[in-house]
């Protein structure tokens, strides 16, 4: 069986790219022969800056016969209808066969196909994957109309067998297959043949191209660490940075060079961005220092002086590079050790949504939410708002406007200069804090503050401004921000109540996005503060009302226009962001709305809590009986309410029970009454669910037992009665209804 | 690929040599144009001509002046007023990267000892209202030259593609002179009887042209000029395309894209001092669009373009 081969020859691939667009040329290519019929044994993708190559083995030569039977219409049938089927299946009337069926007699077509030849169905696949591949952005080039991520400018095709290669004809657009592909640009320039993917390897490799990037990086990361080592130094890790460097080279030749001394007493980071963002070098580190002395590039070629020039070029860049890093630097610790008053200011300045105001409206806004939260996270009110101000600072520095990746950072350098504590620097550097599923969430209780603020303030704002995420599309990372939120409170075991801080800080929304009507702004702050000392009901309805005299209807209606209509739906959105948090934990989506549908659903922690100790208890074979009992329960109250049309809910009496079972139920649901009211309390969750678990054996007992609809109406009530207390009491747990299965 | 060319004793010497090699591989060597602009690609050579289906080949230096860069000489790379080298070919060349490697070699560097790259680099110009694909190129990791396959301009589909290279001339001239600071660079021959550096050319102008930029310029002036222009471009844009005078077809697409260059320039101007925030910017950026458009849609109705009365009539 022949092995297949293809090079797809063009100018510089970004690196970005190369990767996913030789598995694209894989699945396309081997999805276009199997679809044929060509099946194949194994497949390889590869790529360098200037191919794709994908190596196909042990391909069928050619495709196999096919035979398919098709029934047609009756014989007798209109002639437009057998028309009609001969013109579908490709044969000609004297073709057909008639059979008898049940239905009478029937005509039969028999399609036969040929298999063809596997270079035939290459050369129309190849065409077609060129013609359709889903590069991230395509161009055109010269006169053509055709469209690659850079100019294609040839195509290798060859199928190899034991005698030999051939060429798998094909044009695209001009460019013609062939056996013939290119080395190094500059180490070994002109064409050459080759018959089949082990001489393409090798001649490739002769050619100074190593094909695989698996086989550069390793090369480029081995060639560093000893050019480290052999220095007494070490590598810092960067494995995007590894990736996207082999994407860069064909040839890879390992430079190591050093940082001049102005500048190794800057802080590393700023080192390693610099580095990694304008030139694509590693940063060495000396482990005696831990300071970054060094910088590793890789050349695309070797050269007669060793890359001594080529070495000293980079240095030079990277000097220039580094004065502006060094001067950023000089700069924003001079403002820092003023008190960083001219960054807080121009900070007034910058837009941070053009609803939403500026960065220092933002500030407020957070400022103002964190000294809430200090309480829940035992922090102290004042150094909280303090870390909340210092937070955002770095925003205006040289240096992170330069890289704005270094924002959190640099406002953790420059806090201490500036005067602040050790706290308010950490909260700079955590406070954006988790930023992925498997970021550290920060734990220091002034970072958490300032971290559930931002979010939340991000959350609220996008809110009132109805920019919410829709679909895929969510550019504001909202999704991202309320799971921050979520593990934040979850990873603190922080108890607060997110329905109040949501209406809070729409209320701070409300007030800026109204600042124009004057009163109304003033109305929203006195009710945003009363919220804030007593929550959303009493007091700050109150407020409402002292406001204005008289006119209540009015007033009644300025409160419902004032009260945030949308932190409902900001919470739903939490709880579904909770439920595929919790679902990757293993806890099931039935289960949390067991739990969502009890009070106080606004208290993650509690949510939890419960969820976690109902989906243990939903685990344990009590538990699953358990709930199938109560699930019966509640049908037969609810047939017998709907009939009555009454609510059965009080009154069961012990005197009334006949059977023993009976008796037996009320004592285990007095006993489990007695047991889980004070473990609700004090949310012992667990300890309710083993309570209730022990009503298992009673209630399977009473149901095996009695008969429900008794004829005597006095003993049907009473046994009514008993079901609704099951329900009740097991109501009070979790809303087990909603428990499937 | 060895070669044995001299290297370059001063800046104007890599200007020659580009001249003589673009000339060389056929370019039209055009001259700078006459006018304030940010970049070559400014230049209605490039701007213009990318656009319709007549082929092109042109080469020229473009003094560019962006205000915002200025740092009264100080800098060792940063200028207000600076020099690109611009080539465009239409439709782009199959062997355009050989053809740009062989201009680093003309002006002095050695492939065999430097490490050239091809670095993805998308460009685009929001004021014109173009894009393009491509790569930055870098010597030994340094940023030497711009290069792109131009895929839209003013908001029509380039076919064929021009090709665009540009170099940024002072620090390709430093790197390939070893010099660390502009000023320093010899920019005529050292021995020549009066040598020159770029500081005697430029320095003073540096200082002179970055105060005003920054504190002198009167922005109500630059305004109503800003306005001006651009009133100006739309009213010769709406003149019949036949001229009543000579009873010709004359679409005034290159006097309708001076103003919309003037408008671009002022604009950075009106930046420099500092007078546009952020969410006008963009109201500035996409008037000066509008206008790039315009005169793109007159251009391509223009013979240059390759617009002829049978193919209007078909």
């Amino acid at each position: 069986m022949p092995d297949l081969l293809i090079e797809l020859f063009s100018e510089e691939i970004p690196a970005r790219m190369q990767t996913r667009a030789a598995e694209d040329l894989k699945k396309l290519v081997t999805d276009g022969l199997v679809e044929a019929g060509l099946t194949y044994a194994g497949a390889a993708a590869l790529s360098t800056p200037r191919r794709l190559t994908l190596a196909v083995e042990g391909l069928l030569a050619q495709s196999p016969d096919t035979r398919e039977e098709r029934k047609g219409p009756k014989v007798g049938a209109p002639d437009k209808a057998i028309e009609g089927f001969l013109r579908g299946a490709g044969v000609t009337r004297d073709q057909l066969e008639e059979r008898e069926t049940p239905k009478g007699a029937v005509y039969f077509a028999t399609i036969e196909k040929k298999g063809r030849p596997a270079a035939e169905i290459i050369a129309e696949v190849l065409e077609n994957a060129i013609r359709n591949f889903p590069w991230p952005k395509s161009m055109r080039w010269g006169s053509g109309s055709l469209r690659w991520v850079r100019p294609l400018h040839s195509i290798l095709c060859i199928l190899s067998e034991e005698a030999g290669a051939t060429v798998v004809p094909l044009d695209v657009d001009g460019i013609t297959s062939g056996d013939t592909t290119e080395g190094h640009r500059f180490m070994a320039p002109g064409r050459f043949a080759v018959t089949g993917f082990a001489d393409y390897e090798a001649k490739l490799k002769a050619a100074k191209v190593i094909l695989s990037p698996a086989e550069r990086a390793d090369h480029i990361w081995a060639d560093a660490q000893s050019a480290a080592f052999a220095q007494g130094m070490e590598i810092v890790e960067d494995k995007g940075l590894l990736a996207e460097v082999a994407g860069l080279v064909e040839w890879p030749i390992v430079l190591m060079g050093d940082i001049a001394e102005d500048f190794i007493h800057l802080p590393p980071e700023v080192l390693q961005t610099s580095m990694r963002e304008h030139q694509k070098f590693f940063s060495v580190k000396n482990p005696k220092t831990d300071r970054i002395e060094k910088f590793i590039t890789v050349a695309n070629r070797e050269t007669a002086d060793h890359g001594a020039t080529i070495l000293a070029g980079n240095q030079k860049v990277l000097f220039a590079r580094l004065a502006d890093a060094k001067f950023f630097w000089e700069n924003d610790i001079r403002v820092a050790e003023a008190g960083g008053q001219p960054w807080l200011d121009s900070l007034a300045n910058v837009t941070f949504h053009n609803k939403l105001g500026t960065q220092a409206d933002r500030i407020d806004r957070i400022a103002a939410m964190a000294r809430a939260l200090a309480p829940s996270v035992n922090a102290d009110a004042g150094l909280v708002e303090k870390a909340a101000r210092w937070a955002k600072a770095d925003l205006s520095s040289e240096m992170v406007y330069e890289f704005p990746e270094l924002q959190g950072l640099m406002g953790k350098y420059y806090a201490a200069p500036a005067g602040y504590s050790i706290e308010v620097a950490d909260a700079a550097l955590e406070h954006y804090s988790p930023l992925g599923p498997s970021d550290d969430v920060p734990s220091a209780p002034v970072s958490v503050a300032v971290a559930m603020a931002d979010k939340l303030d991000t959350l609220t704002g996008f809110w009132a401004i109805d920019e919410k995420p829709t679909g895929s599309k969510d550019p504001f990372a909202l999704r991202r921000a309320a799971l921050g939120v979520i593990r934040l409170v979850l990873d603190n075991n922080l108890r607060v109540e997110l329905d109040k801080l949501f209406d809070a800080q729409l209320l701070r929304h409300e007030i800026a996005l109204n600042e124009d009507g004057e009163s109304r702004a003033a109305l929203l702050r006195d009710l945003d503060n009363e919220i804030a000392d007593h929550g959303v009901f009493g007091a700050a309805i109150r407020t409402i009302l002292d406001h204005f005299d008289g006119d209540l209807s009015k007033h009644l209606s300025e409160v419902k226009d004032s009260l945030p209509a949308v932190a409902r739906d900001l919470l739903s959105f939490f709880h579904d962001r909770l439920k595929v948090y919790l679902r990757d934990k293993g806890i099931r989506h039935d289960v949390i709305d067991a739990c969502l549908a009890m009070p106080g659903n606004d208290d993650l922690t509690l949510l939890v809590k419960r969820a976690e100790a109902l989906a243990t208890f939903l685990s344990t074979e009590d538990g699953e009986n358990l709930i199938q009992g109560v699930k019966r329960a509640s049908n037969i109250l609810a047939q017998a309410e709907e009939k009555d049309g009454v609510e059965y809910s009080y009154g069961a009496d012990v005197k009334f029970a006949e059977d023993d079972s009976e008796k037996a139920l009320f004592a285990a649901l007095d006993a489990a009454e007695a047991a889980i009211t004070p473990a609700m309390e004090t949310e012992d969750f667990a300890a309710a669910m083993t309570a209730m678990a022990a009503l298992r054996a009673p209630i399977d007992a009473f149901f095996e037992a009695v008969q429900i609809n008794a004829d005597n109406q006095v003993i049907r009530r009473n046994r009514l009665n008993l079901l609704s207390r099951i329900r009740m009491i097991c109501g009070g747990v979790a809303d087990l209804s909603r428990i499937e299965g | 690929m060895a070669t044995t060319k001299t290297k370059p004793q001063c800046f104007q010497e890599i200007i020659l040599r580009l001249q003589n090699y673009w000339a060389e591989k056929g370019c039209a060597v055009m001259q700078p144009y006459d006018m304030e602009v940010g970049a070559g690609t400014f230049h209605p050579a490039t701007t213009l001509r990318s656009l319709g289906s007549q082929p092109w080949a042109a080469a020229y230096v473009q003094p560019s002046r962006r205000p915002t860069d200025g740092r009264y000489g100080e800098n060792p790379n940063r200028l207000q007023h600076y020099y690109q080298y611009q080539v465009l070919i239409k439709p782009s060349p199959p062997n355009l990267q050989e053809l740009y490697l062989g201009s680093l070699e003309a002006i002095g560097i050695d492939m065999e000892l430097h490490d050239i790259r091809f670095v993805e680099d998308d460009w685009e110009s929001p004021t014109l209202g173009a894009w393009g694909l491509g790569w930055e190129v870098w010597c030994d990791g340094m940023e030497v030259s711009q290069f792109t396959y131009f895929q839209q301009v003013g908001g029509h589909d380039c076919k064929p593609v021009s090709g665009e290279l540009t170099y940024g001339l002072e620090r390709l001239a430093m790197y390939v002179l070893g010099v660390d600071h502009v000023m320093d660079m010899p920019f005529n021959a050292p021995d020549a009887p009066i040598a020159l550096t770029y500081g005697d050319v430029f320095k003073q102008t540096e200082e002179e042209y970055a105060r005003w930029n920054f504190d002198t310029a009167n922005t109500d002036v630059l305004l109503r000029h800003f306005e001006e222009a651009e009133e100006e471009c739309r009213m010769i844009l709406d003149q019949a395309y036949d001229d009543p005078k000579t009873g010709k077809r004359i679409i005034m697409a290159h006097p309708a894209y001076d103003q919309c260059i003037k408008a671009s320039h002022l604009f950075n101007l009106l930046d420099a001092r500092g007078v546009i925030s952020v969410t006008e910017r963009q109201a500035y950026i996409g008037r000066v669009r509008a206008l790039a458009k315009l005169c793109a849609d007159a251009f391509v109705q223009t013979a240059a373009a390759g617009w002829t009365p049978e193919g209007d009539a078909a």
